[in-house]
């Protein structure tokens, strides 16, 4: 997982992104936690998840990500997910986490 | 017209389909959490870790934002909470009960609660506002065999619909999960608890009983002016033999504790006959003969921590030829533990004045010990003995066993270490304990 500086969002956001690894589980979903609380408090605005390697995400993986969206509310920034697939897209609308956080390129 | 309802009934029937797939997808989902969550909780993982994993699948299977396990402690009567999440900085660790809350609780067995309606029981009262700035919405006692072991703290749905009947049963059976998991944990601090208990319990006990040996050893040698320590020596000759034997440290002890106990018969002898600073006649001879049987029939009623204690008291005098007292056993007859107090005994009776002699010098016992290996003393048993000593004067054991016995002058007696060594090796010479030292071939 690596994160990096990038131009996304509004010109006066401090944007990164966090790649996420195959499968998000309990041991790579808890370093993204642990990479995201950094960047949150650097003053990041913008938190980019990028899912593009990402296959599956599990149960514990959903119970992360909702956490690093309740950080990142708390802190006044927002989470957008991207690259993400069409089966996670689904779990993510089914369990209302698309309601806190926004999905890039999403398929119409 | 008719094309609109053609519209509504396909609109319907995708809406249905759509929903179906979704159900199925959300089976799947709090399944595979369920599934996941039964084998954290069977495996051997770190307690607190299984309950940090625990919170994530309950949370994550459902999508509820925030959540915590806690602990019922029924001496402190308060949930301590073991993982937490979102719940804020400001969440307590730990959470009093009262009687009536936990009364509620155990009549309410492993159902969620809606905190929001439950503000009649006093629990709800007293932390109202915090379960409010934590935005929770649920509460679930983990009752596990008709006892609160814990309970479980949800917040909102990250949907925004409340918890459906199919979320209660989900959380129902994933709230068993976490019950379970911390009952088993609960039980196995009770039998850690208990067991160390009963650890500091026997040590206690084997104090006592020690102390209570060790006290008996000073009544019996009380009354011999002559033979002052004798019973404690004896105690620790016994002691040394049995490590020379490779008895393991119980059986050691009791070794030793036979030793301690072997004279316990004299208290009953009168003192003039201990005491007397002659060769006593044959009347007052049968008298203290007779002290092997009392010690017998005092330390048997005894329940001790070691075999034979009792039998040690009453054959010490046996010899393995049968010319001992009481009985005139032989060799087998013999119970072994005699036989080793027996050496200790008679090694000591040379190696101290008596009334009417003086302490024999070493060469002269250890002689002693080697004719009479055979006939008065089992041989292995004066070899074990020896090899103790001769470890000893060879610098090979660290203690000092026989030094703080017998006096640093008589240890230090002229050739007494190549005396023994030339004994042991008559004794055992097929081992012979003969140092070859190869060294380099002159020219």
């Amino acid at each position: 997982m690596n994160s990096e500086g990038a131009s996304l969002g509004t010109a006066s956001a401090k944007t990164a992104v966090v790649y996420a690894d195959d499968y998000l589980n309990k041991l790579t979903g808890e370093k993204i936690e642990r990479e995201c609380k950094l960047l949150l408090e650097e003053g990041c605005t913008e938190l980019v998840v990028d899912l593009s390697r990402t296959e599956i995400v599990n149960s514990i993986g959903v119970s992360i990500l909702l956490g690093v969206i309740d950080t990142a509310s708390n802190a006044g920034a927002r989470v957008i997910f991207s690259e993400v697939n069409e089966t996670t897209v689904e779990l993510f609308d089914m369990l209302g986490v698309t309601r806190h956080a926004d999905i890039l390129d999403r398929a119409a | 017209m008719p094309h609109d309802k053609s519209l509504n009934i396909e609109d319907l029937q995708y809406a249905n389909l759509t929903e179906s797939a979704e159900s199925r997808s959300k089976l799947v989902h709090t399944f595979g959490a369920l599934a996941e969550l039964g084998h954290e909780v069977a495996s051997r993982s770190n307690f607190q870790d299984t309950i940090r994993t625990s919170l994530h699948l309950i949370l994550g299977s459902l999508g509820i934002m925030r959540g915590g396990v806690a602990r019922y402690s029924r001496f402190e009567h308060e949930f301590n909470m073991l993982a937490v999440r979102g719940l804020g900085e400001s969440f307590p660790l730990s959470l009093e009960l009262c009687y009536e809350d936990e009364r509620q609780f155990l009549t309410n067995g492993l159902a969620p609660i809606e905190v929001a309606q439950a503000a009649v029981l006093p629990f709800f009262q007293v932390y109202d506002r915090t379960f409010s700035a934590s935005r929770l919405e649920l509460f679930v006692p983990l009752v596990i065999h008709e006892e609160t072991v814990g309970a479980i703290f949800l917040g909102e749905k990250a949907t925004g619909l409340p918890f459906s009947s199919y979320d209660r049963e989900i959380i129902c059976a994933m709230g068993r999960h976490i019950g379970s998991a911390i009952a088993q944990r609960n039980l196995l601090a009770e039998i850690e608890r208990r067991s160390e208990e009963n650890r500091r319990l026997y040590d206690d006990l084997r104090m006592t009983y020690s102390d209570t040996v060790k006290a008996f050893a000073a009544a019996i040698d009380f009354k011999d002016k002559y033979t002052e320590g004798h019973s404690v020596r004896v105690g620790k000759y016994s002691e040394i033999i049995a490590s020379e034997l490779g008895w393991n440290a119980d059986e050691v002890e009791g070794a030793a504790v036979a030793g301690y106990l072997h004279d316990v018969g004299k208290l009953t002898v009168e003192r003039k006959i201990i005491n007397a600073p002659y060769r006593i006649n044959a009347k007052e001879s049968a008298e203290l003969n007779k002290h092997p049987s009392v010690g017998f029939e005092i330390l048997s009623p005894i329940h001790h921590p070691y075999t034979d204690v009792p039998l040690a008291a009453k054959y010490h005098h046996e010899r393995i030829d049968g010319r001992g007292y009481p009985d005139g056993l032989y060799d087998r007859q013999i119970p072994y533990i005699a036989k080793v107090v027996n050496l200790a005994d008679s090694f000591d009776a040379m190696t101290t004045d008596r009334p009417y002699r003086r302490r024999r010098p070493p060469h002269e016992v250890f002689d002693d010990l080697h004719r009479n290996s055979g006939r008065q003393f089992a041989p292995e048993l004066v070899t074990a003995f020896m090899r103790g000593m001769l470890k000893e004067l060879q610098g090979e054991s660290k203690e000092k066993r026989f030094r703080k016995l017998l006096g640093r002058e008589y240890m230090e007696a002229e050739g007494l270490a190549s005396s023994l060594r030339n004994i042991l090796n008559s004794m055992t010479p097929t081992s012979p304990l003969t140092r070859i030292s190869v060294g380099q071939a002159h020219g």
